[in-house]
């Protein structure tokens, strides 16, 4: 879970940075800046909980 | 607006400029300061000295190598071509500094503010392992946060690195827009202060299956808020220098800029005042001391580009979202951040560099909505690119390097573990917080 926190952050910021190459338009642009950054909360919100497990199973 | 690199100062300005940078040690002093107040007594020797080891380290590694990775606005870099625009991605300068004028140029008044500002960054980790981070896993952190996380990222922003140019090259704004180093120094080290809980893992005794949260106050909160007035003249002094160097801002801007630092701090302890008396019927000195941080730290991005009526917005956010942030971290999210410097540096920090394309004179102008886009790139690349990085490094630090201290060492404090005594050896410390019934 941990690993696939880290991987959805860099995705979320290669969206990101893809949008600001690719895409010209500006709502585009600010659209897809957007998602990249909410796919980069949701592997932020896997990083938290994979670690709240670790802390539970060491009580 | 597009902010053109500083080519020259002139003689007044350079010892202005100088005066201003050395104010920014105080700023290291008021953290650590802070760090060591908000952690255990009998660890605080063991913080103070970490504090000291770490700015060692830091300022050393800053010169031998990471000035070189972070170099200047249009000094030698590596560059790639993507889309038909040039991206320049790290900096080309000689490593300890060869060719580099000591004088009161540009780049030697910069070299010695991110000397201080490296410094700066680095202590901040500290707080987060507080009372179970080994003296050799924080030098060792520092080291890598020192030698590539930190200039890395400060070669983007300020050394006319990809995204400083965002707005040049794609027409967002002015670029990515960080004049005091809310997201280069405070995000930075925010980030690293959040790899290294998850890292080392909460401390002995402040989890427990089922229950709430125990609370393990501050040991000395006097020394907090020493610190606190401290880190207010580095704030000062590092806000100017840097609107000065990186943003190209005028030198008699440097009024606006101390009276908006002034107020950001002000207003943000001011409402984490109101907040702890409204939720605990008394103000809580270590949360209002937070807040009073987590102001000077919002104020950084956008002091020299806003009104002073924007100025108390920055801080009155600021102080209203750290302390409950502190209380989400802390009790739901199991970070056990002893000073609460994930909040007051990472979000307070985003809010800041957030508060440059919302309230700021470059976010305002018409048809600047660009300004936003330049801002949340770089919020963007702090998650997706520094936070991977730099919890990266130190998990592999710690697979070949144990960072945690063990379990006797932890209940014996850090005093009398690594160092051999306590800083208050006359007192009597208390360890009944270790027994679990």
């Amino acid at each position: 879970m941990k690993l696939a926190g880290i991987l959805l952050l860099v995705a979320g910021w290669a969206i990101v940075l893809s949008a600001i190459v690719l895409l010209p338009a500006p709502v585009g642009r600010a659209v897809f800046v957007l998602a990249g950054i909410a796919v980069e909360l949701l592997g932020l919100a896997l990083m938290v909980s994979s670690h709240l497990v670790l802390n539970a199973d060491k009580g | 607006m597009i902010i053109q690199p500083l080519t020259a100062l002139s003689d007044t300005s350079a010892v202005l400029c100088t005066l201003l940078v050395f104010m920014v040690p105080m700023a290291c002093a008021g953290l650590a300061l802070v760090n060591t107040g908000l952690g255990r007594s009998r660890s605080s020797a063991h913080a103070m000295l970490s504090s000291l080891c770490v700015l060692s380290i830091a300022s050393i590694v800053y010169v031998v190598l990471g000035f070189s990775v972070q170099g200047m606005s249009g000094s030698p870099a590596h560059a790639l071509v993507m889309g038909g625009k040039v991206w320049n991605w790290i900096a080309a300068e000689p490593v300890f500094l060869r060719g580099l004028r000591f004088d009161f140029s540009p780049a030697s008044l910069t070299l010695l503010l991110q000397i201080f500002s490296v410094g700066l960054a680095a202590l901040i980790p500290l707080s987060s392992g507080a009372d179970r981070w080994r003296l050799g896993g924080a030098c060792v952190s520092t080291v890598l946060l020192a030698g590539w996380t930190y200039p890395l990222f400060a070669h983007w922003v300020w050394g006319g690195g990809w995204l400083a140019q965002l707005g040049v090259n794609y027409g967002l704004g002015s670029g990515f827009v960080d004049g005091g180093g809310s997201g280069t120094i405070q995000v930075v080290g925010g980030l690293t202060a959040l790899s290294i809980t998850w890292i080392l893992r909460p401390r002995s005794g402040k989890y427990s299956r089922g229950g709430p949260a125990a609370a393990i106050p501050a040991h000395n909160i006097v020394l907090v808020l020493l610190g606190c007035l401290f880190a207010w003249l580095g704030w000062l002094g590092l806000n100017c220098a840097g609107a000065i160097l990186f943003s190209n801002v005028d030198p008699s801007r440097v009024i606006l800029i101390a009276v908006n630092t002034t107020l950001s701090a002000a207003t943000s302890g001011l409402m984490a005042t109101a907040v702890t008396r409204i939720r605990f019927r008394r103000p809580d000195a270590s949360l209002v001391a937070n807040g009073w941080m987590a102001g000077l730290v919002a104020s950084s991005a956008g002091a020299a580009f806003m009104k002073p009526a924007a100025g108390i917005l920055v801080g009155a956010v600021a102080g209203i979202l750290v302390p409950f942030a502190i209380d989400v971290l802390e009790t739901r999210l199991g970070v056990d951040d002893a000073g609460g410097a994930v909040s007051v540096h990472s979000i307070a920090g985003l809010w800041g560099l957030c508060s440059v394309a919302a309230l700021s004179d470059l976010g305002t102008q018409s048809g600047s909505h660009g300004q936003w886009l330049a801002q949340l790139v770089g919020v963007a690349t702090l998650l997706g690119f520094v936070l991977p990085l730099t919890y990266g490094l130190n998990w592999l630090v710690n697979t070949v390097y144990r960072q945690r201290v063990d379990v006797e060492g932890e209940w014996r404090g850090m005093d009398l573990h690594e160092l051999g005594s306590g800083a208050y050896p006359e007192f009597v410390v208390h360890s009944d917080d270790f027994i679990q019934s």
